[in-house]
């Protein structure tokens, strides 16, 4: 969670107060040491303060009638200070000087919109031109000509970053409502442009930009009060063709109805942003504050209302926020540690980020979420028609993260490449190390995978999907669609595992399962491959098998008619007693009930769809339970031989649902009627015997009561020995 | 080891008699315990709760309050009407004083133990005062009308409270005034119990089941809880009057605690805290100690409930404790004879062991007593043809002659006038002599003369050199019948040699009490087993602890040896293997060897059934010196007959509870 902690003033900035002169601040930089920051204000002066100790370490003016235009920067490397004013003078400093008027000087040619410096690197001068120069190529010939890259665009914003060991800078121009952000690479003398896609009624009023393994994001607040989030690698081939950035929501500034209308905001981590503006709940003025937001869970974490008011500008260095607070600069301290959900619930959830969020492990968002941001850029990218942006982006992709973007990747290539490939890249993937997060990996590629099947109807890597969920701990939930996929193909083979497998199957599931297994015939089912390991050692396979095999011939008759066709032909008793002898269904479908005999369920949610079963396949499958049952009755611990093979309990729970949802149906049924009589009659037959060793149980225990009292007769000789 | 014959005996029909009343004396951690057949005992809860004196009732002196008073006076009163001191040192009535007021229902002692006050049948209220060799009638409190069933003192002793039926009264003692009546019922209540607390408060338990606390100087109820449907007979309270402890007729116990109605609040109220169900029948008896809650019942059980909150270390006092049976051995066994005399409080049974190779049935002849008093001790002589006993006032000796499997016993005559009463009877091996066990530490020494003659030959006295005036409760004589080994109320052991009559040395003090001894009949080392659990050796000719018993203090003995519930009542020895010895406590029989190394702590103490399924070379490794069986269990009695030939005489639970009225009906689920 984050927090903002105490509050302190570094300096006034009132006329009469330290610095600024009550003309406001420039803008904020950090000095050299860590606890130092140097502020600029809008007239001639500089101020290095010491935070810590709230105190000013020296103060720098220009002449009058001068105007620092430029804020104030330290080069790291030299402990030099660098300053521009009226626009082309450029004075460096040291510590020791007291004068601006004796220090160096230099006067450039154009106009200097800012000065970046950098750990470890020379500072970079943007000018107002677009044109970009280290300062010590600029100081060779401070009077050399600065091209002019963006015409008539305005700089809005620039920052630099250190990506390996050259320097990036990037800026953002704007003109006429449209919105441009230039990619600098000095080293490469590389200039990217891109659009930036447009929103309406909204433009943006700050941005801020970080970057992380090769890409820059780049946050935009708007004026819509939302904060969106721009990906762009920097791996570009500079074409000429301007291409869009698009852009996604990252975050809504909104608290239950008031909307907070931003004017500056930083970035904290990768999680958090922080925004200083002001609150107007409906009816109500509004209030300044500065609040910190979480992006991943969309909430609000922590907020201070500024009743003195703000400039609008916000700093942020070292864990501490920099601000106009009234007529005093404010420095407040804050904490940022990293989310959990716990910690984020109950407070503001907003349901933008869902497309965000389909697959997301939250364990390792690290990596997971630029993979996962890629992957909706891409989609968006795609709907806009932009094969070209597509192509650049898998490239970058590939080139820059070989490791983590392998998933990725493959993901990708799952949407289009041929089934042979994708085999191939499956069977890689399969040998390749485990990964901690391999398991919510493998959720996402069959995720992928099954929707190319609904896409593809050809494409169906069934051997790959039944081995990844005998292979792995699957659930359900992490693959919801496969299932319904494989009833689809009528795959019984696959559904057969899941339901052995999965711990978590909706009952819906589960009866569609059952439904599919009771209608595919047995000869069908014969040339399938089926796991029999659960039938094999109490349904004897050959001879039974041929037996049904040539009735059905014999009758013509589909599997689920056998039994009429016997009832037709007058051999009512005998067949009775054979069909609990012989096995009403053949092994395979055995096996396949026994899986769903064998799967999780609740029967307050299973039996309103137990009911729309038809009463012929009711039927059948009661059969099939009271064959079962008749089975387990005959050994005298009442299971039933074999690797998953149903207990005494699931099968007359079974029954028992069945005869609840189908009752009025058996009634009516006249081919039930026999099935219904002869279960009652072996169940009376049951109950009678249950009964006789109640008896007997009875008498033991007189007997076991019996002996105890023998055992405290009055005198016995008896034999102790002792070791 | 090998096979023994034993021959299990369930036929001794002892009934424990039922707790009457309780005292505890909290200076000196001791227990007096009275019985419903007027039996007192004086458990010494400093020396592991053992039964350190006993006292054998009379027929016509029933106790019905037990009172500790002036220091360590013990004085009792009954229905007899009269108030009994108790002497503990001879064990016996030492003065009786007659309360003139009918039968006495209740007595109390106050707080420094000056007065006792009496509640007698007429309804009176009389004040005793203790005075050195008695007590002294003081006064009479107003009478009323209906028995005094309590009293209880306020503890600044200025006033007394006294419970009847239908009326508790407040009693100022030195004006004798009574202060108004509280609580008049329409149905019959009985006030079974009362406890006077220094704030003013009055509790009260009645046969309604219901503990009451009352302000005495407004004579309003302040609270009221039923614990019970049946009566609340008996109620003690903590000596910091933030516990009490109450009996009910259903056999439960229940603690009441004095607690903040809020956590840290000033404002406190009686709570029931918890409740305990030990007893089978009636609880006529509680007492709170500041550790434990401790009740007896009319099952004859006394239980010893520790308060965990209050113990402050896991120890032998932080267990449960239940007591039935008297640390005392009641059963004497002819090994030539084989016979069995068993002492019940008022007769005698005399039983004849049967043998595997014919069926005869064993047989009693009770020999007739006369008279109110019951039995202090009996003894049958190894041949089985002498039968000896003592009441408090008559010794008796009887020749026993047997004819066939006919018996027939005659009265000897002319037994001399001993020192009564004997509190421990012994039979020299050889039958030739009785050792007659008498206070002061004196032992008298009768020659049994054929055919029905005794002579009395001496009288040993240590009186003389150790000035005990405790009286001798346990005797062991060697084989060869050259030594005498007494133990006297005060813990010490006492050599004598029989030869010259003379004392012969002392085994050195140890700060626990003596529970059996005897002495080995091959190489005259006696056997001394402690209420500690503690097992020493002492070699009497050397006049010295043996090499065996200094190696067992040094390695010490097992852990779970040393925190058995009950004392080691009996030792006999193997005759033919000198390193055998066989011990026995209500629980277990242990067969010692002193050949085999002592069990340390890491080792199985009870390891029979493990050793069973061992193969003899690992059963070799693993032989520890104690053989412990526990097959047999309670266990009153165990000796050995002959080498090869055990006997042991146990009193199933069930069968004493068989013969106990039936308790309280209580409705249970189901039946």
């Amino acid at each position: 969670m984050a927090a903002l902690c105490e509050a302190f003033t570094l300096c006034g900035l009132g006329p009469t107060g330290g610095v600024g002169l009550g003309s406001g601040l420039l803008a904020l930089e950090p000095g050299a040491d860590p606890d130092h920051v140097l502020l600029t204000d809008r007239g001639r002066t500089a101020t290095l303060f010491k935070v810590s100790d709230q105190k000013p370490l020296g103060c720098w003016s220009v002449k009058h009638g001068q105007i620092i235009t430029c804020p104030v920067v330290c080069n790291f490397e030299t402990h030099e200070y660098i300053a521009v004013h009226d626009n082309k003078v450029l004075r460096i400093w040291k510590d020791k000087d007291v004068n601006l008027d004796k220090v160096f000087k230099a006067t450039l040619s154009a106009e200097v919109y800012r000065i970046h410096s950098l750990p470890h690197a020379e500072p970079l001068v943007l000018f107002r031109g677009g044109g970009v120069r280290t300062l010590d190529v600029l100081l060779e010939a401070p009077q050399q000509e600065i091209e002019n890259v963006i015409s008539d665009e305005v700089i809005k914003w620039s920052e630099a970053f250190l990506e390996g060991q050259q320097p990036v800078l990037i800026f953002v121009t704007e003109k006429d409502g449209d919105f441009f952000v230039y990619i600098q690479k000095l080293k490469m003398r590389s200039l990217c442009k891109y659009k930036l896609e447009q929103q309406e009624l909204s433009n943006p009023l700050c941005f801020t930009a970080y970057i992380k393994k090769q890409i820059i994001t780049l946050l935009c607040l708007y004026s819509s009060n939302s904060v969106y989030k721009v990906l762009i690698p920097l791996q570009q081939n500079s074409e000429e063709e301007e291409q869009t950035l698009s852009k996604s929501l990252l975050l809504n500034l909104s608290i239950s109805g008031s909307v907070l209308k931003g004017t500056s905001f930083v970035v904290l981590d990768k999680d958090h942003v922080a925004v200083l503006g002001s609150l107007a709940a409906s009816g109500e003025e509004s209030k300044e504050c500065l609040t910190i937001w979480n992006t991943k869970f969309q909430t609000l974490q922590a907020s201070k209302e500024l009743p003195l008011g703000t400039s609008g500008q916000l700093w942020c260095y070292g864990e501490k926020f920099f601000f106009t607070h009234g007529k005093v600069l404010t420095v407040v301290i804050y904490k940022c540690e990293t989310s959990s959900l716990a910690a984020a619930v109950g407070k503001l959830k907003d349901s933008q980020t869902s497309d965000l969020s389909s697959f997301v492990n939250w364990n390792t968002l690290g990596d997971e979420e630029l993979l996962v941001s890629c992957q909706s850029q891409q989609s968006v990218a795609l709907k806009s028609e932009s094969k070209m942006m597509l192509r650049s982006k898998k490239s970058a992709v590939e080139d820059i993260q070989p490791d983590a973007s392998t998933i990725g990747q493959f993901l990708l290539s799952i949407k289009d490449a041929s089934t042979a490939a994708v085999e191939d890249e499956l069977r890689q993937l399969l040998s390749k190390a485990q990964r901690p997060d391999f398991q919510a990996a493998i959720g996402c590629v069959i995720s992928a995978l099954i929707n190319r099947c609904k896409a593809d109807p050809m494409f169906y890597p069934r051997n790959f999907l039944v081995q990844m969920i005998q292979k792995r701990e699957l659930s359900y939930s992490l693959c919801p669609d496969l299932m319904a996929v494989a009833l689809e193909k009528k795959d019984v083979h696959l559904l057969q595992i899941c339901l052995q497998r999965f711990p978590d199957i909706p009952e819906e599931i589960t009866y569609a399962c059952l439904k599919v297994f009771l209608s595919i015939s047995d000869d069908y089912l014969e040339r399938t491959d089926v796991d029999l390991e659960s039938v094999i050692s109490y349904i004897d396979i050959e001879p039974n098998n041929k037996e049904v095999k040539t009735e059905v011939v014999e009758n013509g008759f589909s599997t689920e008619l056998e039994e009429d066709g016997c009832d037709v032909t007058g051999m009512k008793e005998t067949h009775m007693m054979d069909s609990v002898e012989f096995c009403p269904v053949g092994p395979q479908k055995a096996a396949l009930l026994n899986a769903v005999l064998h799967s999780a369920y609740s029967e307050t949610f299973l039996l309103p769809h137990l009911k729309d079963l038809p009463a012929q396949q009711a039927v059948l499958f009661l059969r099939y339970l009271h064959y079962l049952y008749v089975k387990c009755s005959e050994k005298i611990n009442t299971t039933l031989p074999g690797v998953l093979s149903p207990t005494i309990s699931q099968i007359m729970d079974w029954m028992c649902l069945l005869l609840d949802a189908h009752f009025t149906v058996m009634v009516m049924l006249p081919e039930a009627k026999r099935l219904l009589s002869s279960m009652h009659k072996f169940v009376r037959a049951q109950v009678r015997f249950y009964s006789e060793l109640n008896k007997i149980e009875g008498s033991l225990q007189e007997l076991q009561r019996i002996k105890c009292q023998k055992d405290s007769q009055a005198y016995s000789i008896e034999v102790l020995e002792l070791i | 080891m090998g096979e023994f014959e034993v021959h299990r005996v369930r036929f001794f029909g002892l009934v424990p008699a039922g707790v009457r009343c309780m005292a505890y004396q909290h200076r000196g951690c001791r227990l007096a315990l009275a019985r419903t057949d007027g039996a007192v005992e004086v458990y010494n809860f400093a020396a592991n709760y053992f039964m350190e004196k006993a006292i054998p009732g009379h027929q016509a002196r029933s106790v019905e309050a037990l009172c500790w008073a002036a220091g360590e006076r013990l004085f009792g009163a009954g229905l007899s009407g009269d108030i009994t001191e108790y002497d503990l040192e001879r064990l016996r009535p030492a003065r009786t004083v007659d309360g003139f007021g009918g039968p006495i229902w209740s007595m109390a002692a106050n707080n420094d133990g000056t007065r006792l006050a009496i509640g007698c049948e007429d309804g009176s209220v009389k004040l005793f005062q203790v005075v050195p060799g008695g007590v002294q009638f003081e006064k009479n409190l107003d009478r009323q009308k209906g028995r005094v069933l309590c009293l209880s003192w306020h503890p600044s002793g200025t006033h007394l409270a006294a419970g009847s039926i239908n009326f508790i009264r407040v009693l100022d003692v030195r004006s004798g005034n009574e202060l108004p009546q509280r609580g008049s019922k329409k149905r019959e209540c009985v006030v079974w119990s009362i406890a006077f607390l220094s704030s003013g408060t009055v509790i009260s338990s009645d046969s309604f089941g219901r503990v009451q606390f009352w302000d005495w100087e407004r004579g309003t109820l302040q609270d009221s809880h039923t614990v019970s449907t049946s009566a609340v007979l008996s109620l003690a309270v903590s000596e910091e009057e933030d516990s009490i402890v109450v009996g009910t007729s259903a056999g439960a116990t229940y603690q009441f605690q004095l607690l903040p109605v809020k956590a840290g609040g000033q404002e406190k109220r009686w709570v029931r805290t918890k409740p305990f169900q030990h007893h089978t029948h009636d609880v006529r008896a509680v007492v709170h100690t500041p550790t434990a809650l401790i009740s007896g019942g009319l099952d004859a059980q006394l239980v010893i409930r520790p308060l965990m909150e209050k113990v402050q270390k896991k120890g032998y006092d932080a267990v449960l404790r239940k007591f039935t049976f008297p640390h005392r051995r009641l059963v004497s066994c002819a090994r030539k004879a084989r016979l069995l005399l068993f002492q019940f409080s008022q007769h005698l049974e005399l039983w004849r062991l049967g043998s595997t190779n014919k069926t005869g049935t064993p047989h009693s002849a009770p020999p007739h007593l006369q008279g109110p008093e019951h039995i202090y001790c009996s003894c049958v002589s190894p041949c089985g043809s002498w039968i000896a006993y003592s009441t408090a006032s008559r010794f008796h000796l009887y020749r026993v002659q047997h004819e066939g499997d006919s018996i027939s016993v005659k009265k000897v005559p002319g037994v001399p006038k001993l020192l009564l009463p004997a509190y421990q009877l012994q039979c020299a091996s050889d039958s030739g002599r009785l050792f007659v066990a008498s206070d002061r530490g004196s032992v008298h020494v009768v020659q049994l003369l054929e055919p029905g003659g005794c002579k009395h030959l001496h009288t040993i006295c240590v009186w003389c050199c150790s000035g005990t005036r405790e009286a001798v409760y346990l005797l062991a004589s060697s084989a060869d019948g050259n030594w005498l080994a007494a133990v006297s109320g005060d813990w010490e052991v006492h050599i004598y040699s029989l030869k010259h009559f003379k004392h012969h040395c002392t085994v050195p003090t140890y700060s626990c009490a003596v529970t059996a001894l005897a002495i080995h009949p091959a190489t005259n080392n006696l056997f001394i087993s402690y209420s500690d659990q503690q097992l020493f050796e002492f070699s009497i000719p050397e006049k010295q602890y043996t090499a065996w018993s200094r190696m067992v203090q040094n390695s010490g003995l097992h852990k779970l040896w040393l925190e058995r519930d009950s004392p080691i009542t009996h030792i006999a020895f193997n005759p033919k293997n000198t390193s055998q010895i066989l011990l026995h406590d209500v629980y277990m029989l242990c067969v010692l060897d002193k050949s085999l190394p002592l069990p340390d702590n890491n080792t199985l103490l009870v390891n029979q059934s493990t050793l069973k399924q061992l193969s003899e070379p690992a059963r070799r490794r693993q032989l520890h010196a104690f053989k412990i069986c526990k097959k047999f269990q309670p266990l009153l009695f165990a000796d050995l007959l002959d080498e090869r030939c055990l006997v042991t005489v146990e009193r199933p639970a069930v069968d004493i509870s068989a013969e106990l009225p039936p308790p309280v009906q209580q409705k249970k689920f189901g039946t």
